[in-house]
C-alpha cells in the first residue's frame, strides 16, 4: 500500500487525532496528538490490509522553541508482510512529558521507551520497566535535550567522584616498595 | 540404627556477569539470579560504552559527523559509513555515479565477511572450540590489509563518502581481492569441517535459545537473529540501496530460530557476501566515483591545490557544512548485525537538527533474559555469542 493510502486510512477512522500528514522524498509522516497513540497503534498492527507487525525505532526529537509542544516522540513501522513503511509522529507538551507505551503491542518497544525517557525525560504510561538504560541511574537531566549543554554538567557525576575518591585512598599503600 | 534425615536448604544467588567478562564481548553486564545451574532471572545492564554520538553528531557539519559512525560498530566499519553516507544522500537528494555505487557493494560485503569472520571464531571459541580462532584472524587480516592499500586505514575506515566514495580503486587492489575471493570458499569449507558438524558444538548450540518466527518479529530483530528463525526479511531484498540490485545473491534462512540455525544463516551470508564480490569485480563499471553536485560534494583535490575557486568552494563547504532541504529522513541498510537506520531531521542548516542511529545490536541486546532465561548459565555464554552484539554499537 502506498504511504499516503495507509495516512488516508488513519485520517479517516482517526479523524481528531490527525493533526498534519507530510511528505518528503516518498516518505510520509502522520503528525499525532498523543492521547489515543495506543489505540491507533493496535489498529494499524491488527488491521490485516496494513500489518504492521515491525516496529523500527521508537525516538524523541525535542523542539525547544520551535514547536508549541516541545517534544515529539517519533514511531517508524514497517509491515514485512505488505513490505510499507509509516512514519508516526506524537506531540508531547514539556508540561506533561507522559505517553502510552506501545510495549504491550511490540514487545521489542521496550528498551527504545527507556532510552527515550533516559535521554528526553519522557515518560511512557504502563511501561513494564522504565529505568534510565544508557546514562547511570543517579544521572540528573537529559543528555538530548537541546537546553542540556554538549560538554556535559559543570559539576563532576557523583559517581565518578566516588571513584576517584576511593583511588585516593588506595594511593596511600605503596605496592611497589 | 537411628535414621538421620537430612533436609537441604536451596536458595537462589544473584551474580554479576561483566563488565569484564571475556565472553561478553566488550562491555555488556549481565546480573543473573541463579537457582543451581539454572538461570531464573537475567536482566541485561548497557551504556558503559555511551559516548553520546547522537548528541555530538547534532553538533557537528555532515562531513565532520562521518568518523564518528565508524566507532558505532567498531568492527565493520565500512558498513556503518555505507548506511550513514546512503541516508545522508537520500537528504540531499543527490545520487552517486554507478562506479562508486558498485564499489561501496563490494566493500561493504567485505566488512560483512570480516565481521562474520570474528563471530564465528569468538563464538565458537567461548564455547570450547579454540582452533577456528585463530585461522578467522588470518582471513581478517587480510581483508583489514586490502583495506589499508585501499584507504590508508585497517579499522576506522571513513572511506565512503556523501557522494561517492573517497578515491578511486587501484588494479593491484582488484587483482589481490580477486585472489582472495577464489580462495575463500576452501577457507569456509575448513571452518565448516571443523565446526558444523561437530558434536560437541551441535549438543551445545542445537535448541538453545530458540525463538519463533513471529516473537522474532515482534521484537524487532533483524539480520541473522530474525533470519535464524525463518522470517525471510533483509534490507538489501526490500529496500535496494547502492548496487544490490544489480547483483544475485541468495537470503539464507533458517528453521528452529536456535543458536545453531542462526550460525547456518551467517555461514551462509559469508558465501552470499563472497558471491556478491565477485559480481562486483566482473560488473564493475568504468567513470567518475564522486557525484558532481556542487553544493554537497567536495572538489577534486588536485584542483584545489591549483584553483582559487575550488579552494574557495572546499573553503565554503568545509566551515558552513553543506546544507541540507528542510526535512526528514529515515534511511536503513542492513550491516552484519541487522537493520541499522539513520532518523535525519533537518531544519535547512549545515548540521542535523536531530540524529538518531537505529542500532540492531541495542535491539538485540533487549532479548537476553528472553533467551537466557529457563536455561542454564553456560548457555548463556552460548546465547550472548550468537546475538552477534558489538557493545560500541549498542551504547552509541
Amino acid at each position: 500500500m502506498k504511504p499516503l493510502e495507509i495516512a488516508d486510512k488513519i485520517k479517516e477512522r482517526f479523524s481528531d487525532e490527525v493533526l498534519d500528514v507530510k511528505e518528503f522524498r516518498e516518505q510520509v509522516a502522520i503528525i499525532l496528538k498523543k492521547n489515543r497513540i495506543l489505540e491507533i497503534c493496535r489498529y494499524l498492527h491488527d488491521d490485516p490490509g496494513l500489518y504492521f507487525d515491525y516496529l523500527v525505532d521508537v525516538c524523541g526529537v525535542d523542539y525547544l522553541g520551535e514547536k508549541e509542544k516541545k517534544f515529539e516522540v517519533v514511531y517508524h513501522l514497517y509491515s514485512i508482510t505488505h513490505c510499507h513503511a509509516i512514519r508516526l509522529k506524537a506531540e508531547v507538551p514539556e508540561s506533561n512529558p507522559e505517553i502510552d507505551s506501545v510495549t504491550a503491542i511490540w514487545a521489542g518497544a521496550n528498551w527504545h521507551e527507556r532510552e527515550c525517557y533516559d535521554m528526553f525525560g519522557i515518560i511512557f504510561r504502563e511501561h513494564p520497566d522504565l529505568r534510565r538504560i544508557l546514562m547511570p541511574e543517579d544521572w540528573e537531566g537529559h543528555p538530548l535535550r537541546k537546553d542540556y549543554p554538549v560538554k556535559g554538567p559543570e559539576e563532576e557525576w557523583a559517581g565518578f567522584r566516588a571513584v576517584l575518591d576511593r583511588a585516593k585512598r588506595f594511593k596511600e599503600f605503596e605496592w611497589n616498595e | 540404627m537411628e535414621q538421620i534425615e537430612k533436609t537441604f536448604e536451596t536458595r537462589e544467588l544473584t551474580i554479576s556477569m561483566g563488565p569484564q567478562h571475556p565472553a561478553t564481548h566488550g562491555v555488556l553486564r549481565l546480573v543473573l539470579t541463579l537457582d543451581g545451574e539454572t538461570v531464573i532471572k537475567c536482566t541485561p545492564h548497557v551504556g558503559y560504552l555511551h559516548r553520546g554520538i547522537e548528541k555530538l553528531g547534532e553538533n557537528r557539519t555532515y562531513f565532520a559527523a562521518l568518523p564518528l559512525t565508524d566507532r558505532l560498530d567498531y568492527i565493520s566499519s565500512m558498513n556503518n559509513n555505507v548506511g550513514y553516507v546512503n541516508a545522508v544522500e537520500k537528504l540531499f537528494g543527490i545520487e552517486a555515479p554507478e562506479r562508486a555505487k558498485f564499489i561501496r557493494t563490494m566493500v561493504a560485503e567485505m566488512g560483512r565477511i570480516s565481521s562474520h569472520i570474528i563471530w564465528l571464531g569468538t563464538h565458537v571459541l567461548d564455547i570450547g572450540a579454540t582452533t577456528p580462532f585463530l585461522y578467522a584472524f588470518r582471513e581478517r587480516e587480510r581483508i583489514l590489509d586490502l583495506f589499508e592499500t585501499l584507504c590508508g586505514a585497517r579499522l576506522t575506515v571513513s572511506y565512503p563518502r556523501i557522494g561517492g566514495v573517497r578515491n578511486d580503486i587501484s588494479q593491484e587492489f582488484l587483482d589481490e581481492l580477486y585472489e582472495f575471493v577464489l580462495e575463500f570458499p576452501d577457507r569456509m569449507d575448513d571452518y565448516e569441517t571443523l565446526v558444523t558438524e561437530n558434536r560437541v558444538w551441535k549438543k551445545r548450540t542445537v535448541g538453545i535459545g530458540v525463538i519463533s518466527a513471529e516473537e522474532a518479529v515482534n521484537w524487532g530483530l533483524t539480520g541473522g537473529m530474525l533470519r535464524g528463525s525463518g522470517v525471510n526479511y533483509d534490507v538489501r531484498k526490500h529496500a535496494p540501496y547502492d548496487a544490490y540490485d544489480r547483483v544475485e545473491f541468495d537470503v539464507p534462512l533458517g528453521e528452529n530460530g536456535d543458536c545453531y540455525d542462526r550460525y547456518l544463516v551467517r555461514i551462509g551470508e559469508m558465501k552470499q557476501a563472497n558471491r556478491i564480490i565477485k559480481q562486483c569485480i566482473e560488473k564493475l563499471p568504468t567513470g567518475p566515483v564522486m557525484a558532481d553536485s556542487p553544493k554537497f560534494t567536495l572538489p577534486p583535490k588536485d584542483m584545489v591545490l591549483k584553483d582559487m575557486e575550488h579552494l574557495i568552494h572546499q573553503f565554503v563547504l568545509i566551515t558552513k557544512g553543506p546544507v541540507a532541504p528542510e526535512g526528514e529522513i529515515y534511511s536503513a541498510t542492513e550491516v552484519p548485525k541487522g537493520e541499522l537506520g539513520f532518523y535525519f531531521v533537518s531544519d535547512g542548516a549545515g548540521k542535523p537538527y536531530r540524529m538518531r542511529v537505529r542500532a540492531p545490536s541495542f535491539v538485540h541486546a533487549s532479548i537476553l533474559p528472553k533467551l537466557c532465561e529457563g536455561g542454564f548459565v553456560a548457555d548463556v555464554i552460548a546465547n550472548i555469542g550468537s546475538i552477534d552484539i558489538v557493545l560500541g554499537e549498542c551504547d552509541r
